[in-house]
């Protein structure tokens, strides 16, 4: 079997099982660069925020394929390979800063930072000798451009033509979703990575299983900061491959002194010393203290409480993921927003109180299955389909995950 | 003006410190981990990139030590992660400046994680950038900031750095 014919008999069950294969195949890996990664999606590439001057470049990737994100001197952003037309060297070294253009270090071919081909170095060769045909044709070896759009600060690219504009990808519902968090003009807090020894598909679906969140993060409940009067759901687009899961504060409660109570009450057990960690304001006023939500293949918007972030989800090798973190503020925070930003972005992260575990759980998925290609994961919980659902016992979004990814894998 | 005797007993102090800190966390007494800084502390770890870009986050943000010991409290009772140690192996403390009582300083680390199936790995390198005051029984941290030399971190971080 190779990449382009990767074939794969799924289970019988459909939706509620899958085969553990998946997660280790390095042909299935190989054709999910093609199919997913150069297929009918919207990647994420990196925020509006980074880019705010013509010159400006962020370099990330789209699968494992390296990508330059520009802004150039007409205000636009573009976006194409990291990598030369001539003899195929990364172009961008440095992660990001700003440049007139953009230069190959290996040859000197030079590029517009709309990645047209601007001067070929030795063109007419050197006194006389040498130097290209005159039938070599600067307009034909440009940089190879991915179709860019940008949405509530989000920039994504796609390479092929077919996918539809970003509303129609997302969704109504979905859409409506991210518009709700990410509103204002941003800033950066900060960023980091997370090095996950786990198959990418491991921490999407980890993140899309709204049923392990009060079962593996024990945070809130150790300490008490129970949820009552909260109510949630499960919202899963028609392809099933974005979801939002969220809870909700009950209207009928005063938000302030519901936290306040919980947090400093006289229970017997742990407390938080200093409880100004989860002071938090409605800053959106509809009172969702969580929305985490996925954009297939590889996007994660995440509100809990104020602290804002998106995750970027590139794969690596078929037992290696990154997991980028851009933490959120906007323009018009001062400075106790900042700074209530920060202390609840300890809830999230790397080392962060209610993520932490979401780092290794991949990977003991990953560990655990070695070996056991031929056994497979049931996913039964909430039934057998993908629709939205107003609880959170459930496993829909990930079964819609699956829903999606085997339209595009053909599987 | 600091005597000759004055500055070394400076530098002995914040070597101490540091040594004394590290030790702490290696040998996993990470109850007293806290009492290395004062009430209103600030302990971050941030990276080179952020931090030489002025972006605030901290993968951990703490503003006082009551931050620290819920820090503790929930890696004893809360969070689920794999048996794991550190060992730092940390560089002698440079002093960056001194005035009215307190020292900044600087210290070099390097931090391996062991984790319980054997397996060995640099898990962060950077430096500590730290301010030091005095207090009744000793110095202690009014300051810490973390500053690893790689944006990047494996799996998790639980124990603090």
């Amino acid at each position: 079997m190779t990449a382009n014919d990767a074939t794969f008999k799924w289970p019988d069950e459909g939706l509620t099982r899958i085969p553990y294969s998946v997660y280790q195949d390095a042909d299935v890996y190989a054709a999910e660069q093609a199919r997913i990664y150069r297929g009918p999606v919207w990647n994420f590439l990196c925020l509006t925020c980074e880019l705010p001057n013509p010159g400006d470049y962020r370099v990330t990737q789209v699968g494992e394929t390296p990508v330059i994100v520009t802004r150039d001197n007409d205000h636009g952003l573009n976006a194409f390979v990291n990598r030369c037309a001539h003899r195929g060297a990364l172009l961008c070294l440095d992660q990001c800063g700003n440049t007139d253009a953009i230069t190959c270090v290996y040859h000197a071919w030079r590029y517009t930072l709309k990645g047209e081909l601007a001067s070929v170095s030795f063109h007419r060769g050197v006194n006389r000798k040498g130097g290209m045909p005159n039938s070599f044709d600067k307009s034909k070896h440009g940089l190879e451009t991915l179709r860019v759009t940008e949405f509530c600060g989000l920039i994504f690219g796609t390479f092929d033509p077919e996918t539809p504009d970003i509303e129609d990808y997302l969704g109504p519902e979905i859409a409506t979703r991210i518009k709700r968090v990410l509103k204002r003009p941003q800033t950066l807090l900060g960023e980091n990575t997370q090095i996950l020894d786990n198959n990418w598909k491991l921490y999407f679906e980890n993140v899309k299983d709204s049923y392990h969140a009060s079962l593996l993060h024990l945070f809130f409940t150790t300490f008490r900061i129970n949820r009552l009067g909260q109510k949630g759901g499960v919202v899963v687009d028609e392809s099933g491959g974005h979801h939002a899961s969220y809870s909700i504060m009950d209207k009928n409660l005063d938000n302030s002194s519901y936290t306040d109570q919980n947090i400093r009450s006289a229970d017997d057990g742990v407390q938080l010393t200093d409880p100004s960690m989860l002071d938090s304001v409605d800053e959106i006023g509809d009172g969702v203290t969580l929305q985490i939500l996925t954009v297939f293949p590889g996007l994660v918007v995440q509100q809990i409480q104020n602290a804002i972030a998106v995750r970027q989800v590139v794969p690596t090798g078929v037992e290696k993921t990154l997991l980028n973190w851009r933490y959120i503020g906007f323009a018009d925070d001062d400075a106790d927003m900042t700074e209530r930003r920060l202390k609840q972005a300890n809830l999230v992260g790397p080392a962060g109180y209610v993520s932490l575990e979401d780092g290794a759980v991949g990977g003991f998925v990953q560990r655990g299955i070695a070996g056991s290609s031929d056994a497979v994961g049931v996913v039964e919980m909430g039934g057998d389909g993908f629709e939205s659902q107003d609880f959170r016992a459930t496993e829909t979004s990930v079964r819609g995950m699956w829903r999606r990814y085997r339209d595009l894998m053909g599987f | 003006m600091s005597s000759a005797h004055d500055l070394l007993e400076q530098r002995l102090t914040a070597n101490e410190l540091q040594a004394n800190y590290a030790a702490c966390i290696d040998e996993d007494r990470l109850e007293q981990w806290p009492d290395f800084f004062v009430d209103d502390c600030t302990y971050r770890i941030t990276h080179v990139r952020d931090f030489q870009a002025g972006r605030p986050m901290g993968v951990i943000y703490a503003t006082s030590k009551a931050m620290l010991r819920d820090r503790i409290t929930s890696l004893r009772q809360a969070n689920i992660y794999e048996k794991q140690r550190y060992r730092h192996v940390v560089s002698p403390t440079r002093i960056i400046s001194q005035e009215s009582g307190t020292l900044k300083t600087t210290t070099s680390f390097l931090l391996i994680r062991i984790m319980e199936t054997g397996d060995t790995t640099i898990f962060m390198s950077g430096v500590y950038h730290d301010v030091l005051i005095p207090q009744d029984d000793g110095w202690a941290f009014k300051e810490k900031i973390v500053v690893a030399d790689s944006a990047a971190i494996n799996t998790l971080l639980a124990i603090p750095v």
